[in-house]
């Protein structure tokens, strides 16, 4: 009887050390992930987009239980849309011991942020930084493997349309009219000839105007003479919508293609030039059933002004690095460590592509700059209506 | 396409282009003629008048014409207003104060169209209900044969009304000398008032061709082009009416010229290089007359 309530006492003993343990075990148990942006100011559009976005998924992820068990515990920091603060920021946040960062916001600040984050090999996934320098620095060739982004780089739409171009509307020549001097329209059209010439197309025609021109007919001409299969304008809406409207005047009846320069072309072109036109785009609200859910429940929870394309990006950004961090709790290594960094970094490289994100339901691969493969929303103009066509 | 029809097509664009240049460019001519004034706010003129096109456009397509007639009887009455508010009380000042009055005015124009208007392009709805005419082989625009066909019937009433009419010899005599015109009885401010209200009409009618052409407005859209004509009216010989249409139709067919052969970025440069060569070579322009000074 004795030995039977010793024994007894013993497993009471042991049952409450594991309960002990186990505590204190959820106290540790947690990954701290950082919210950088601007939050408050001039800003505060994009930044609580991306913030709101954010949290959003992480809340559904901890609803189902977290990742590997264990909770995900957000710290939110705001830059105020200050360089200054956002390093501040950023600073603060590894102290409190966060493994992955989602942000920052605007190219500016992410590029601070980055400076500071490639030494320590903090992974970072923006959602809307789209500079080619936040991922790659042009004078040392340095890539920085720890940054991420779920927007695309300008430039990508150019190649994305010239697949399209080549796989969809089974074009085998095509010609290119953009704006010279602007890093924006030759980024887009030098990716355009690129891919065009990588997949077998001639590009026979490329002609370019100044900023300020109204007259494109004698280039237009040319481009007719040569007879492609499309014609791709990277420029922006007001000068796309006179090249249009004189490209159709002077007999031109090809398909033509555009950026996401193109929102808002409508109104200034016809309907019936327009028709049948189509453009790249980050974004096209209600397109997918996913999307539609997404959007009226960050409606329901956030209110309509902060619903833009940063809110979806933010939603991917943080499924992107769920993904990782998922990989990085299978590793085994400590959470905080510097393995645990690397492997979420590694799992963010390897397991997105299985990510189903909002904008990029066929997944995310990140290509040698670390610049996102995803899908682009291509739209198409319909009885003057800009009108979803697909996920491509 | 072949070759030829690539050039007629590129000739018509360069035809276009001219006539448009040379309507503004004749503006510029003859108020040069006559008070030896750059008028800068001629290509200001002709922005107000396409907003005039656009607003009748926008709210009456199917009466094209009123659009017409709104924007020819705007820019005259504007015209004349900024003749008689801004210039005539500076009539005796030396010219440089008419210089930057007229400059004055340009930006009073552009920035009154920017604070009602907004700065962003505003689309003219077209003109024409067919597009495009097929002409055997060739496809030009309606807009492009309307353009250089009413620029050619412009010009011939134009001459007729400078060389023919009472009113035209008037003009002729006070841009010839001023004060010997005033003892012979011709009334000076009546035949300058008229001269800026026919250049202000053509330019009511450019602003429209314009828009055919190009079919956006926007608070700017001026001075690229008033520079542009300016150069014309230079080359032609400034103070000359077909000096400046020669002009126009030179520099329209120079840019499509430069852009055909691909070097379309470089246009805006050509057109100056043009000017600075005609004022080293031949400052009074291809017709314009020499005028000895007096010592």
């Amino acid at each position: 009887m004795k030995k039977f309530l010793a024994a007894v006492l013993a497993a009471m003993m042991l049952f409450s050390f594991a309960a002990c343990g186990g505590g204190g075990g959820k106290e540790e148990g947690t990954i701290k992930v950082g919210i950088l942006g601007p939050h408050t100011g001039d800003l505060a559009v994009y930044g609580l987009a991306v913030r709101y976005g954010a949290e959003m998924y992480f809340n559904k992820v901890n609803e189902a239980g977290g990742v590997n068990g264990k909770k995900v515990e957000l710290v939110v920091y705001d830059d105020q849309g200050d360089s200054t603060m956002a390093v501040t920021g950023f600073t603060s946040l590894v102290d409190s011991g966060i493994v992955a960062l989602v942000g920052e916001v605007t190219t500016g600040n992410c590029r601070a942020v980055v400076d500071e984050a490639y030494p320590i090999n903090m992974p970072m996934v923006t959602a809307s930084a789209t500079a080619t320098s936040i991922t790659y620095d042009e004078d040392t060739k340095t890539v920085f493997t720890n940054v991420f982004r779920t927007c695309f780089i300008d430039a990508y739409q150019g190649s994305k349309m010239a697949d399209f171009a080549f796989n969809e509307l089974g074009a085998k020549t095509a010609a290119v009219f953009y704006l010279s001097g602007d890093d924006y329209t030759q980024g887009l059209a030098q990716a355009f000839v690129d891919k065009c010439v990588e997949n077998g197309m001639s590009v026979v025609a490329q002609e370019a105007f100044s900023s300020g021109d109204v007259d494109f007919n004698a280039q237009l001409t040319k481009i007719m003479k040569a007879a492609p299969d499309v014609v791709f304008l990277p420029n922006y809406y007001e000068d796309d919508g006179m090249i249009v409207t004189q490209a159709r005047k002077l007999g031109l009846t090809c398909t033509l293609l555009g950026g996401d320069g193109w929102a808002g072309i409508e109104k200034y072109a016809s309907a019936e030039d327009l028709e049948g036109c189509f453009y790249a785009s980050a974004y096209a609200a209600g397109s997918t059933p996913e999307l539609k859910a997404f959007e009226d429940e960050f409606k329901a929870k956030y209110g309509e002004d902060y619903l833009n394309t940063f809110a979806a990006t933010a939603y991917d950004a943080a499924m992107v690095v769920c993904a990782g961090l998922e990989a990085a709790e299978k590793s085994g290594a400590e959470v905080g460590s510097d393995e645990y960094k690397k492997a979420v970094i590694e799992g963010i490289r390897t397991g997105s592509g299985s990510v189903k994100g909002l904008t990029s339901p066929s997944g995310y691969s990140f290509d040698e700059f670390n610049n996102p493969e995803k899908d682009v929303v291509i739209i198409t103009l319909k009885d003057g209506v800009p009108t979803y066509h697909m996920n491509y | 396409m072949s070759t030829f029809s690539l050039i007629i097509k590129q000739i018509i664009n360069g035809l276009q282009l001219g006539s448009i240049f040379a309507l503004v460019a004749v503006g510029y001519s003859m108020v040069y003629g006559i008070i030896r004034l750059l008028n800068f706010a001629h290509c200001d003129i002709i922005m107000v008048g396409a907003y005039i096109a656009w607003f009748f456009m926008a709210n009456f397509a199917n009466m094209p014409l009123i659009a017409v007639a709104a924007s020819i009887l705007g820019c005259t009455l504007l015209g004349v207003t900024i003749e008689k508010v801004a210039y005539k009380p500076l009539r005796s000042s030396p010219r440089i104060s008419l210089l930057i009055t007229a400059i004055g005015i340009s930006y009073l124009l552009e920035n009154t169209a920017q604070l009602m208007l907004g700065a962003a392009a505003k689309k003219v709805p077209g003109f024409f209900t067919v597009e495009t005419i097929r002409i055997g082989q060739v496809t030009v625009s309606t807009a492009s044969l309307v353009t250089i066909a009413v620029l050619a019937i412009s010009m011939v009433l134009l001459t007729l009304l400078v060389q023919k009419t009472k009113l035209g010899r008037a003009m002729r005599a006070v841009s010839e000398d001023a004060e010997t015109a005033q003892l012979m009885g011709t009334n000076i401010n009546g035949t300058i008032s008229f001269t800026f209200a026919v250049g202000s009409a053509l330019a009511g009618i450019g602003s429209v061709l314009y828009c055919c052409a190009y079919p956006q407005v926007s608070p700017t859209m001026g001075s690229m082009l008033g520079l542009k004509a300016f150069v014309a009216a230079v080359l032609g010989g400034i103070g000359s009416i077909p000096g400046a249409m020669i002009g126009g139709f030179m520099i329209g067919l120079t840019e499509v010229f430069v852009s055909a052969i691909g070097l379309s970025t470089w246009k805006d440069a050509v057109v100056f290089l043009i000017l600075i060569i005609i004022l080293l070579v031949k400052p009074s322009g291809i017709l314009g007359k020499t005028v000895s000074e007096k010592v």
